[in-house]
């Protein structure tokens, strides 16, 4: 009787045990390389440059300024042009925009028919797009400016579009073949029974049920396509090359004064879009990224 | 009449399906399979500035394994992931642990490790770039504290570059570890703990002799994903150090993008790129055996 009024459970711990001071404290540590490049980019940018000569790269500011940031969205030059880092943030949100959408229909029909309307062939291709993503981009690099030049897209805003959909594929697809199957098959045969064709299921039913996967899947690809430089390189001209690879230019060009103020203020410019998704979104971001690591 | 009309019936048979899918159908076979078998035997052929099928044997190959920025590029890429496989899992399974205490202000600590893996491999690289400059950087600040000597100039030192962009690497894929490893160490079963803690086995003798094995298909997982972004190393090293000094930190991404776009060399950018897809594949087959090939058996 005695031993049924004990209380149950784990005994409580104190606050601050040595294990605790351990745990914490290593947390601490870490935390600190993570977030100190952050902090010495947002302190440098704000800083004039007499005081980055002088300073303390992990001070903060005596005087604060804004004039990086203007200078870097607006005057900073790549080469000829001096117009700052808008033009690639223009060029980026054209790129980004149509790879998004296009990217996430094209994935998420792959997905609908691979669960619901499978043909003769379709695991076939499913198999080869998962293995097709570990293959190295730079095999695929020539081809495709073949295939692009062909098409007469090479070397335009459409021609990085195309290449987005094509390389967004593989994790897309796999991310909504996985939703889609979690759907139970009965809707589906009851809108058949009801005479709902292909795409009447797809609007009605699968869509309006995968809204979550959806906002994963504009996570993923909003942050994939914003950070890529690669492609940006290769498939786009000059007055069309995306942020990233604007910013590149500009911090690395080897003409001119060095401005490290700027260069931060650039650096940190071309990370808010990911940055703010990535705050904004918080847990459905691990979750899309944990997507790449679930078995097809 | 229905006899007839049976064939087409199977032809058109989830005709909407089917036309739903071409845009994967032309990915995986004109782009993946059509892709890589034409830069494959293209790298058999002397095209310089275009492709031209006049075949070679192996000469690209040749050339390209006798050529000294390949061969610094293949070592660089070799230690540079040898180290970021070892640090990725290793600390990136410590914290997934640390972060499993039941710890308080989980999510701001999961917020502060992950918020890199957001961040661009450019915007990683400048950043690093500066915080290591060496004179307004670390080792200027170390100076300035009194340390005269103080030296860490990695980034400007042929023999440490490839440690200044590890450093940068790790930063930015370490959370993305983290967060897969510690999905893996909430996977398993509450009752094996109870059963461990019953036996009086200490937690970090559980961690090693029954949560690691277990979690076997996790690592692998991660594993694989670490090693081919590994391979594909490219906008890290073009923003961080440009491949230099002189040639001190070459990839392999690097070597095929020059030959290929800016040497107007394109058989030795191919035969590269074959190298790149070469290694993958020692990685992906034992691993695709491992996870497909053995279900079969077991």
């Amino acid at each position: 009787m005695a031993e049924a009024v004990h209380p149950r459970g784990t005994k409580p711990r104190r606050r601050l045990s040595g294990r605790n001071i351990m745990l914490y404290g290593t947390l601490l540590v870490f935390s600190l390389y993570y977030i100190l490049p952050l902090w010495v980019m947002v302190m440098t940018s704000l800083k004039g440059m007499p005081e980055v000569r002088l300073g303390n790269i992990f001070a903060p500011p005596v005087e604060i300024t804004f004039e990086p940031w203007v200078k870097a969205w607006a005057e900073a030059c790549t080469g000829l042009n001096c117009d700052g880092l808008s033009r690639g943030f223009w060029n980026s949100v054209r790129i980004l925009i149509p790879s998004v959408i296009l990217s996430i229909i094209v994935a998420s029909v792959n997905g609908y028919a691979l669960v619901n309307w499978r043909f003769k062939g379709s695991d076939v291709f499913f198999t080869i797009l998962i293995f097709g993503s570990f293959i190295p981009y730079q095999v695929m690099l020539y081809p495709i400016v073949i295939l692009l030049r062909e098409m007469g897209l090479y070397g335009t805003l459409w021609g990085l579009v195309v290449v987005h959909t094509i390389f967004g594929m593989p994790i897309l697809t796999l991310l909504f073949r996985n939703y889609f199957s979690s759907i139970p098959e009965e809707l589906f045969k009851a809108a058949r029974v009801d005479g709902a064709g292909f795409w009447g299921i797809y609007f009605r039913i699968m869509l309006p049920m995968s809204l979550p996967i959806f906002v994963v899947a504009l996570i993923l690809q909003v942050t994939g396509i914003w950070n890529d430089f690669l492609f940006g390189v290769v498939y786009t001209k000059p007055d069309l090359y995306p942020m990233t690879v604007q910013l590149n230019n500009i911090v690395n060009s080897v003409q001119g004064v060095k401005e490290y103020n700027v260069n931060m203020a650039a650096t940190l410019l071309t990370g808010l879009v990911p940055l703010i998704i990535y705050f904004v979104s918080g847990k459905l971001f691990v979750r899309g990224i944990a997507a790449g690591a679930v078995k097809g | 009449m229905a006899t007839t009309k049976r064939p087409r019936n199977r032809m058109f048979r989830n005709i909407n399906a089917k036309i739903a899918a071409i845009p994967m159908v032309l990915t995986t076979l004109v782009v993946f399979v059509g892709g890589t078998i034409w830069t494959v035997v293209y790298s058999f052929t002397n095209s310089k500035l275009l492709p031209k099928l006049k075949f070679v044997g192996f000469d690209q190959y040749e050339r390209l394994w006798s050529n000294s920025r390949w061969l610094i590029s293949i070592e660089n890429l070799a230690l540079f992931g040898v180290f970021s496989l070892i640090f990725t899992i290793s600390v990136g399974f410590l914290l997934a642990v640390l972060m499993d205490q039941k710890i308080r202000f989980e999510d701001t600590f999961r917020t502060i490790m992950l918020y890199p893996f957001a961040l661009s491999f450019v915007v990683t690289g400048l950043v690093w770039q500066w915080i290591l400059n060496p004179s307004f950087g670390i080792q200027s600040i170390v100076r300035s504290l009194g340390w005269e000597s103080f030296t860490f100039n990695p980034l400007e030192n042929p023999n440490l570059v490839m440690y200044g962009l590890l450093i940068a690497g790790l930063w930015q894929g370490t959370g993305f570890v983290m967060c897969l490893l510690l999905a893996g160490l909430r996977g398993i079963d509450e009752d094996i703990w109870k059963a461990t803690r019953v036996d009086g086995i200490p937690t970090w003798k559980t961690y090693v002799i029954v949560i690691i094995p277990m979690m076997r298909p996790v690592f692998i997982t991660t594993l694989v994903l670490v090693a081919a972004g590994i391979i594909k190393l490219y906008d890290l090293v073009v923003a961080q150090t440009s491949g230099g000094p002189g040639n001190a930190s070459q990839v392999p991404a690097m070597y095929v993008y020059d030959y290929m776009f800016q040497a107007q060399n394109l058989g030795q950018g191919f035969a590269a790129s074959t190298m790149m897809l070469l290694s993958v594949l020692i990685v992906l087959i034992p691993w695709a055996y491992l996870e497909f090939g053995g279900k079969k058996h077991g």
